[in-house]
């Protein structure tokens, strides 16, 4: 096993696919000879040509309605935002198109959709969003969001072996601070299941993405003051896991929900409404949430970290729901 | 005309109560005001005098029913021609009795400990979780109105419930040979002793500290006296006013004795009534000197006295036992010598008289006999820490061994 980063999972799941499956290939601006903004795609056009790793115009719009052919001729595309802010603009083909033809005539797309997102690297209100609750809302598409280098390239191979369009949303501020072993060769982490990063008896943090390392740090800071938290990493948001959901919901009766996306009508909304209206009778306490201001992100570092949860918001949240 | 006979409202949280005895039978006359029925109450037990003059038509409720108040317990008919609607409760103003009744609201001093208002006891909220595993656990709102709360507010939590439920859980029933016991149910003072002993005992972190008091100088004034008391006043002295009017004397000194705890509000009262302990036959009642800081040395002697002999014939009314802000024991009336009371809610603190004994005591390297007694202030830890609780019972001490007989004249 090597330790690889949180980015170069996500590169070796797209190599280990792309070795495995002909018609697997990439798309996106700049991810062929520069090696993609971010260096995600870095190496892959030297190993498997401009066939196979197409650099496009800047146009999200045609990335995605290219996909979506390709996808509907029998190719596994994979394509890149090079900033999900900018995913909006291929809104129509995604939510119009990609979600429905399956359900209109029979037609698998299997895409997937590489989004960068989130905040915290000083980036404003077109390069920090976190535009997985525009997603959320459609059936017909999937959505993931890993928090780890191990999850990032199983749930990434899941998502290519998908036949549903599926958005997988990187979080950039993990790509090169979060490291871990990651099993070398082919593993899949399925579509659709949480999973428990943290085991605790008195409340249960319903997260995702980068706050996963928020509330898991947290955790740890209040695990001192005798609150024992459970955090679940919810991975795919796009079915969620209502069964590892309701089982911790069952188990802790507290409920904290943490997403760096904005507050009103986030994820976070969903899950409050159907933890009420499921397991309403378990519920020793009000449902909470912590999340992003309902703000565009600001430019401004201070005005930044005002407006991101963080582990010193968190533990507050965690703290006062705990004293309920 | 056919009057009703109304089981009466007797005192603010009295809802109902238990026909002990019927004092008349069907068909017999009873005169207005005469006693008609015994009524037993939580607080009480209590005498109901006849509304009106007639013949005792038809009883309704029979010994051993339990009512609400309002409830018809019988028909009298009597003479007077129709006039106006039924008889209702003897009037209240009637029974109740002539000692100050301080206005709560402006006397009351409120001190916040922490920001959240606590809920009041009614209407207790309680959470989704806590109600569905209530009502899986077989456990009653009333049952949940007693389990006390640890979370926001008083609120109470699961680890609340979870806690109840274990000390809840059944003993293994005991069977017992019929022929070698005798069974003997409850009556309903001795069930709302035990009730309210208990949430007590629940309620509040008892703490037991005791000092001795030499009594040599009260005993010396009431042996001056008690002769010429019985005379003047009709009845003996005791030593109870001695103990009861020092302790009134430190309760002034110390006011955050005198006090209950709301929630999260210790309420300070400004107004001092002194419950007392008087042991009946059957059990215990605490009677209450209302605007006890108020009474000369006689007055009190005079209300102990008064609501001793009332309690023990009867004749208490419900409002009798209501508003103690503090309550004196006296284990030492069978000659024991000390007690660990257990504080009359929703009060923090109780002294205990132990019994006057003659004992040899050191006095300056010299020995000496006095009179002396055993003092036992229980007191509740959440309010009180042992240094004031202390101060206020060596207070006491000091007060009783500098008793001064000029006090007496007040």
């Amino acid at each position: 096993m090597a330790v690889l980063t949180y980015i170069e999972a996500i590169r070796q799941a797209m190599w280990e696919e792309m070795k495995r499956d002909e018609h697997v290939f990439i798309l996106g601006e700049d991810v062929g000879r520069y090696g993609g903004a971010f260096k995600a795609t870095q190496s892959l056009y030297q190993e498997f040509g401009p066939d196979r790793v197409i650099d496009t115009p800047i146009s999200e719009s045609a990335i995605v309605g290219a996909a979506i052919g390709a996808a509907l001729m029998g190719m596994r595309p994979v394509a890149e935002m090079q900033f999900a802010d900018f995913i909006s603009c291929a809104f129509d083909q995604i939510v119009n198109f990609a979600a429905k033809s399956y359900y209109r005539w029979g037609a698998k797309v299997p895409l997937v959709i590489r989004a960068p997102s989130g905040g915290g690297v000083h980036g404003g209100p077109f390069h920090s969003q976190n535009p997985e609750g525009w997603f959320f809302h459609v059936p017909g598409l999937k959505v993931v969001a890993p928090s780890t280098p191990r999850d990032a390239k199983g749930l990434l191979k899941a998502a290519i072996r998908d036949d549903n369009p599926v958005i997988y949303f990187e979080h950039k501020l993990l790509y090169r601070r979060i490291k871990e072993e990651v099993d070398e060769g082919d593993y899949i982490v399925p579509l659709g299941r949480a999973d428990i990063k943290r085991e605790g008896k008195d409340l249960t943090v319903l997260t995702y993405g980068a706050m996963l390392h928020a509330s898991i740090e947290a955790a740890q800071k209040v695990a001192d003051e005798g609150i024992d938290a459970q955090v679940v990493d919810l991975r795919t948001l796009l079915p969620l896991d209502w069964e590892i959901i309701q089982e911790c919901v069952k188990k802790t009766n507290r409920v904290l929900i943490v997403h760096e996306d904005t507050k009103t009508g986030g994820i976070g909304a969903e899950l409050a409404a159907t933890i009420a209206d499921q397991t309403f009778e378990f519920l020793d306490a009000p449902i909470r949430r912590v999340a992003s201001l309902d703000t565009p992100v600001p430019y401004s570092p201070p005005l930044e970290e005002y407006f991101l949860p963080n582990p010193k918001k968190i533990a507050a949240a965690m703290r006062d729901l705990a004293r309920y | 005309m056919k009057l009703e006979v109304i089981m009466p409202r007797m005192g603010e949280s009295v809802v109902e109560g238990t026909v002990v005895k019927w004092l008349k039978s069907e068909g017999d006359r009873v005169e207005k005001d005469e006693p008609l029925v015994e009524i037993s109450t939580d607080k009480v037990d209590t005498e109901i005098p006849a509304p009106a003059s007639g013949i005792l038509t038809q009883i309704v409720v029979h010994e051993g029913e339990t009512i609400q108040v309002g409830t018809t317990m019988a028909y009298l008919e009597t003479e007077e021609a129709a006039e106006q609607a039924p008889m209702a409760a003897p009037k209240k103003e009637e029974r109740v009795p002539t000692a100050p009744q301080p206005s709560r609201k402006e006397e009351v001093k409120v001190v916040p400990l922490i920001e959240a208002p606590a809920r009041a006891r009614e209407g207790r909220f309680y959470s989704p979780l806590v109600r569905s595993m209530a009502k899986a656990e077989g456990v009653s709102l009333e049952e949940l109105e007693s389990v006390p709360g640890t979370g926001q507010g008083e609120r109470v939590t699961k680890a609340d419930l979870l806690r109840f439920l274990e000390a809840k859980r059944p003993q293994p029933t005991i069977e017992y040979p019929a022929e070698r016991v005798e069974i003997m149910a409850m009556g309903v003072m001795r069930k709302a002793i035990a009730e309210h002993m208990v949430r007590s005992v629940h309620t509040s972190a008892h703490v037991t500290t005791v000092s001795e008091a030499d009594v040599s100088r009260a005993v010396a004034t009431r042996e001056k006296l008690k002769d010429e008391f019985l005379k003047r006043e009709g009845f003996a002295l005791t030593y109870t006013p001695f103990f009861v009017s020092c302790a009134i004397r430190a309760l002034k000194e110390y006011p955050i004795i005198n006090s209950s705890l709301d929630g999260d509000n210790i309420i300070i009262k400004k107004f001092i009534n002194v419950g007392i302990a008087v042991a009946l036959e059957k059990g215990l009642i605490v009677p209450v000197v209302k605007g006890a800081d108020e009474k000369s040395f006689f007055g009190l002697a005079r209300a102990i006295h008064d609501l001793s002999e009332r309690a023990r014939h009867k004749k208490l009314h419900p409002d009798d036992v209501h508003g103690g802000t503090f309550t004196v024991t006296n284990p030492g009336m069978f000659g024991n010598l000390l007690g660990t009371p257990i504080i009359n809610q929703p009060q923090v603190a109780i002294l205990a008289i132990g019994a006057i004994k003659k004992r040899a005591v050191v006095i300056d390297d010299a020995i000496a006999i006095r009179s002396m007694s055993f003092l036992s202030l229980s007191y509740d830890h959440r309010v009180l820490d042992g240094a004031l609780a202390g101060m206020f019972l060596q207070r006491i001490v000091q007060f009783l061994e500098e008793f001064d007989s000029g006090w007496v004249n007040l």
